[in-house]
């Protein structure tokens, strides 16, 4: 039965991903061109050669961070919508402690900014996270509009106060070098893997990989994770159960944000190596569908990363090849995206559907389940 | 690890499923070829994206090349974006918008037989570019001064405005030359000066650009420049509508309102992206920074059958006098 | 010529995946009797009726109604052949009167728009008195007690024509005193010439009250017998499959030491009413006190209060003598105090949460369970293992999620959890409420247990007969006060049921004017 389930649980995705694949095929279609040529290409840019596959991973990196910080709240029963605003702040900060030192061994200046990058996305989500536990305040609001503040805040100070001198772009200037994480590029090849020098991947997707361990192991093997997950399963219950209910929010929100700080460690510290107004363009909405299809577990976050770190690689080699139009393009990833979610939800309810009256232990199903229930309204 | 290879395997199924055919683009051998990647606000923003494109297309007509374009769906794909042009090839790349200077830089050196341009390229201080490697760029700031002669000779209540996209050091500099313009021309004059937002979508966003021009018109303003790519068709949809005036930027834009755009200042990216590619093809092509400004017809402003009405001869020649004044460099428009 | 038979099921099967609800059932109920159908959760009960009803359709098996064979019906077809079902849950609109909620679907109508109110209320009267329903038509729904709710939803039911009606566990929340007056209605229905089906798992009713019985377990029929010639016993035997205790064997307890006083206890509700007021309380070390009351009248707010989990707005809370007021739950629950709460699976149990899982609730982050913040999964999964063996829960896995277990079992883990860290104090409420007899019969034993083992039990239950067999005193609760206080074995159920209703004015028992030791502490030998 057990087997089943978790049967279950693969194969939803799986077959989802499948749907929306030939759903937007059929768009494909309706606008003249041939679906088999352009998921070619698709698949093409993601998986055609060592370069693409590092792209996906590089693509995938941030998504998995913000992912886990959707993840993580959720289990603690919070929306964080706030992730965009979190890995700005977190990014800031990151730069900014790159900034500031002047010189640093890497074994202590990787830390520092990693730290600062937690740090920040901490910081951002425990002003709503603490908003939830004392006022009761939903968090969906007021991590909104911490986005809003994050954006424009981090605008200001890039613009006006550490602007690189000189320069039309609003970006500051480049971090401590021996704060960047290294490319990956020469560890590849030393394992006779022709990645190019140019591919941006980097040190930060082995954060990331650390950091869905982490994830995995608070939630499943600490206490505090106990407590979050029992929170979000039945607060009331966890109250009984002496758990300090606010507490706990707090602390799921706070950990949620860092996890979308340490963006910062592929954005900033990998690839750009300083803060750029306005870099991420909705890294932290896209953690909300990757966190969804994952079904809010480290793992599946990982999964779901991959999957759109694949249809991002691949929709820029569509854009640049073909004569699909970009608004297609998005439309396409829109539409595999509402679908995978979609059509994973509505198997996976079928599936359960067709499960759980057998896991039951009485012959009645839910039914007189339902009546216990009852009277003891 | 069963998630895994689920998951694998399904993608190796559409894979062969999807991949058997090969795209058509393969290799043209002997077709000079030129790629294009936009800005924010992309193909159709009717100002500067447009522009470059109608260089390119100018171009392509004359010359028979064969080019292709797209957008940046986000900021990584820049520089991916570059290079996958570079991998296949292509002659020429330019890049429409200082946000790919970074980028460019750093393909230009991998791929030394390709051309790059960018258009705006941000220059640092005491930098050399490769051979390979143009940066255009406009002295926006003079013309921006001459518009803003005409906006303050032009204005009768004496109070002008300015609406920019993005609030960045580049849009910066169109408000820094027309409010010295505009002094340049009238002392009293006095200024108002708003930006649509802090992310790129300031860009795109004519409803927000309609919404900033008519508070300024209620407010007395009577002439507002824009510096904000299509959302400043809201601005000039504001002229329109509040009987005031607008003043359009990159694109000639006077014939989007005839009689209330009261010029345009031209930044000719478009001649820019030709002369680029032209250059390639006959072999003059040469790296560096390469700026264009009033001197060379890189910036103007625009006079034609839809504004001839509004620019009298007292302004044409107060204009023609500014710039005349700033190629003899006895006046300095500040940048900022 | 009528068929003898109101209702006849024959060879009914219904299977889900891996499961027979119901595996060839046969049910007869006479045209005119009264009559059960008993067993335990799961059972197959809820399906059979539901199949009868046209809610679901059975996989295979014939139906007939009064002779009429029905074939893939809906209930529609059901209530059209005179079947009328009166769920456990009323469906009644609160803003309505009575007569409108009657009425409400089958208005009768002036010129086929407007509402006749006047016929309306003429029909509903003429059904209240004629069964002795003593509804006013004209009330509104939000101002009946529960028991008259449950008499509207059966009025609504005979406005539609209904001459077979199926009541689904109508006992459950009502008084004892309603409980009878219910029974005398059904009995007038029954002489009126009514068929009544009674599910239950309530033997005393079953005895008291119906003509013939059906008992049900494991999705087929164990027995079909007369009423009169059978016993509780029996009826218990063929419901679980083996011997039930039905009587909890109980010594005279040895109080000790006071484990809880309670003094001027008061609490707000969220709208500033008062939900606690004045309550004083002491129960020793040794002894069950039983808290008997209709829901609602602050049973659940004490309990809250006791356990941390609702602030005191006056009064005080004394543990050994140390003052707990305002402490936090898991500050109480150190102290010794264990808690089975009202609503399991709102309060109890993590449903998503394994076995394991929950049976370290609350104590999750103590040595053996948690070392320095990281669980311990071997120390987890041994003490779940070691409570299922012990506490014979099934299924026998730790690692199946709770939600999964039957009712009984569910709340088998609340206890198992609760009575294992040997607590001073244990707050028990509605224990087994929605329980199967086995369970039932566990939880009583295990209570027991506890207070011999020397630890003070406040037993919350809204089960009269639970309350009068396990407690050694009774408290009963009426609008937040305790308005009285009885000897177990000094006080009748008619009594107790009085005092429920705040209609009891006192006796030498009763508690007066504050003054405790007016009652009598130690119970008789």
């Amino acid at each position: 039965m057990k087997r089943l389930a978790r049967f279950t649980s693969v194969l939803s995705p799986v077959a989802a991903v499948a749907a929306a694949f030939l759903v937007g095929g059929l768009v494909v279609l309706a606008i003249g061109e041939s679906p088999l040529r352009i998921y070619g290409i698709l698949f093409r840019g993601a998986f055609g050669s060592v370069d693409g596959v590092g792209l996906v991973l590089f693509n995938a990196c941030p998504l998995i961070f913000a992912g886990l910080a959707v993840a993580f709240a959720f289990r603690a029963g919070l929306f964080n919508i706030g992730g965009e605003g979190q890995l700005y702040i977190g990014s800031f900060l990151c730069a900014w402690a790159g900034l500031s030192v002047s010189s640093l061994t890497p074994w202590l200046a990787i830390p520092l900014l990693v730290v600062a990058a937690a740090a920040g996305g901490a910081l951002w989500a425990s002003i709503p996270g603490f908003l939830k536990a004392r006022f009761g305040v939903h968090e969906v609001i007021n991590t909104i509009m911490m986005n809003f503040i994050a954006i424009g805040l981090t605008s200001y100070l890039v613009v006006n106060v550490f602007k690189e001198a000189g320069q039309m772009t609003p970006q500051t200037p480049k971090i401590l070098a021996s704060a960047h994480l290294p490319r990956l590029a020469g560890a590849a090849r030393a394992l006779g893997i022709p990645l190019p020098d140019a591919n941006p991947l980097n040190a930060s997707i082995l954060i990331a990989l650390a950091a869905v361990g982490l994830a995995w192991f608070i939630l499943y093997r600490t206490t505090l994770g106990y407590e979050i997950r029992a929170v979000g399963l039945n607060a009331a219950a966890a109250e009984n159960a002496g758990i300090n209910v606010r507490r706990t929010l707090v602390l799921a929100m706070l950990l949620s944000g860092a996890f979308a700080g340490l963006v910062a460690t592929n954005e900033v510290m990998g690839f750009r190596h300083r803060f750029l107004d306005n870099f991420s363009g909705g890294i932290g909405f896209m953690g909300i569908a990757v966190a969804l299809l994952g079904k809010n577990t480290p793992v599946g976050v990982l999964l779901a990363a991959l999957l759109f770190g694949v249809l991002n690689t691949g929709a820029l080699e569509v854009d640049v090849f073909t004569d699909v139009p970009r608004e297609l393009i998005l439309v396409l990833q829109a539409i595999t995206i509402i679908l995978v979610v979609v059509g994973n939800e509505v198997l996976t309810r079928r599936l359960e559907q067709r499960v759980r009256p057998a896991e039951a232990t009485g012959a009645d199903g839910n039914a007189d389940a339902g009546a216990a229930t009852g009277e003891a309204a | 690890m069963r998630n895994v290879t689920a998951v694998a395997i399904v993608l190796c199924l559409v894979l062969t499923v999807t991949g058997c055919r090969e795209p058509k683009e393969a290799q043209t051998e002997g077709v000079f070829r030129v790629g294009m990647v936009f800005d924010v606000g992309g193909k159709g923003d009717k100002s500067f994206n447009d522009s470059a494109y109608r260089g390119l297309l100018h171009a392509a007509d004359e010359f028979g090349v064969e080019h292709t374009e797209f957008e940046p769906g986000q900021d990584a794909d820049r520089e991916t974006g570059l290079r996958k042009l570079a991998q296949a090839k292509y002659d020429v790349i330019i890049g429409v918008g200082f946000l790919f200077s970074e980028a460019m830089r750093s393909v230009a050196v991998d791929y030394p037989n390709v051309r790059f341009a960018c258009v705006d390229f941000d220059v640092r201080p005491d930098e050399t570019l490769p051979q390979n490697l143009a940066g255009l760029r406009f002295r926006e700031e003079e013309g921006s001064f001459l518009v803003g002669v005409l906006a303050a000779m032009h204005t009768e209540t004496g109070r002008i405005g300015f609406i920019g996209g993005m609030d960045i050091p580049l849009i910066h500099k169109f408000e820094a030359g027309y409010i010295a313009g505009a002094r340049h021309a009238r002392p009293s004059v006095s200024t108002t000066v708003a930006y649509t937002g802090t992310t790129p979508q300031a860009f795109a966003d004519p409803a927000k650009g309609k919404e900033l021009a008519l508070l300024q018109y209620g407010r007395g303003v009577d002439v507002i420049y824009h510096a904000s790519g299509s959302t400043g068709n809201g601005v000039i949809e504001a002229a329109k509508e509040a009987g005031k005036y607008a003043i359009g930027v990159d694109s000639n834009q006077n014939y989007m309102a005839p009689g209330h755009v009261l010029t345009s200042m031209v930044k000719r990216v478009d001649n820019a992206v030709y002369m680029t590619v032209k250059s390639v093809l006959d072999g003059t092509f040469a790296g560096g920074v390469r700026e264009f400004g009033l001197a060379d017809d890189g910036i103007a402003y625009a006079v034609d059958q839809y504004n001839e009405g509004l620019i009298t001869d007292e302004m044409a020649a107060a204009v023609e006098e500014a710039k005349a004044a700033i190629i003899a460099g006895s006046i300095v428009v500040p940048k900022e | 010529m009528a068929a003898a038979n109101a209702i006849e099921m024959r060879g009914i099967t219904k299977g889900y995946p891996r499961v027979l609800a119901n595996d060839r059932v046969d049910l007869d109920v006479r045209k005119g009797e009264i009559h059960a159908i008993v067993g335990e959760n799961g059972a197959g009960k809820s399906t059979l009726m539901k199949i009868l009803y046209g809610l679901t359709p059975p996989d295979a098996g014939e139906i007939r109604l009064e002779g009429t064979r029905l074939n893939k019906h809906r209930p529609s077809d059901a209530i059209r052949a005179g079947l009328g079902m009166v769920h456990q849950h009323f469906m009644l609109v609160d803003t309505l009167t009575v007569a409108e909620n009657v009425v409400l679907g089958e208005e009768p109508r002036v010129a086929g728009i407007m509402i006749d109110a006047a016929a309306a209320r003429e029909r509903v009267e003429k059904l209240s008195s004629q069964y002795g329903f003593e509804l006013d038509p004209d009330e509104y729904i939000e101002n009946l007690s529960v028991g008259l709710e449950q008499r509207v939803e059966i009025v609504k039911v005979l406005y539609r024509g209904a001459r077979i009606l199926i009541l689904d566990e109508p006992t459950g929340v009502l008084t004892p005193q309603e409980v009878s007056e219910l029974f005398v209605i059904l009995r007038a229905l029954r002489e009126a010439g009514c068929t009544i089906v009674f599910i239950t798992h309530k033997l005393d009713e079953v005895i008291e009250l119906a003509d013939r019985v059906t008992v049900m377990r494991d999705g087929r029929v164990t027995g079909v017998v007369e009423a009169a010639e059978t016993t509780k016993e029996d009826l218990a035997r063929m419901m679980v499959g083996r011997d039930v205790l039905l009587r909890v064997e109980k010594a005279p307890a040895t109080a000790g030491d006071t484990v809880l006083a309670v003094r001027g206890l008061a609490a707000v509700g969220r709208k500033g009413t008062k939900v606690l007021e004045d309550v004083d309380l002491e129960i020793r070390a040794g002894e069950v006190l039983g808290v008997a009351g209709v829901q609602g009248n602050g049973q659940t707010e004490l309990v809250e209060v006791l356990t941390g989990l609702r602030k005191a707005h006056a009064g005080e809370v004394l543990l050994g003598g140390a003052d707990v007021t305002g402490l936090t739950p898991r500050a109480i629950r150190d102290l010794g105090v264990a808690h089975i709460p009202e609503d399991r699976q709102a309060r109890g149990l993590v449903l998503e949460f394994t076995v394991a899982e929950n049976l370290v609730l609350g104590r999750h982050h103590r040595e053996p369970f948690s070392r320095r913040g990281v669980l311990r999964l071997d120390a987890i999964r041994e003490h779940a293992s070691e409570l299922i063996r012990e506490n014979d829960l099934r299924p026998p896995d730790p690692d199946v999620a709770a939600g999964t277990l039957s009712g009984g079992n569910q709340q088998k883990v609340i206890v198992a959890r609760e009575f294992d860290g040997e607590p001073t104090l244990l707050v028990a409420s509605q224990p087994t409420r929605g329980v199967d007899i086995g369970a039932v019969e566990f939880v009583h034993q295990s209570l027991l247990e506890m207070r011999d083992r020397g630890a003070a039990v406040l037993l919350v239950s809204a089960e009269l007969s639970e309350i009068m067999t396990l407690s050694d005193r009774i408290a009963v609760m009426y609008g937040g006060r305790i308005v009285a206080t009885f000897e177990s074995g000094e006080v009748d159920e008619e009594t107790l049921g009085l005092a429920m209703t705040g209609a009891w004015t006192g006796g030498a028992t009763a508690r007066s004017d504050g003054d405790r030791r007016a009652t009598p502490e130690v119970t008789a030998a």
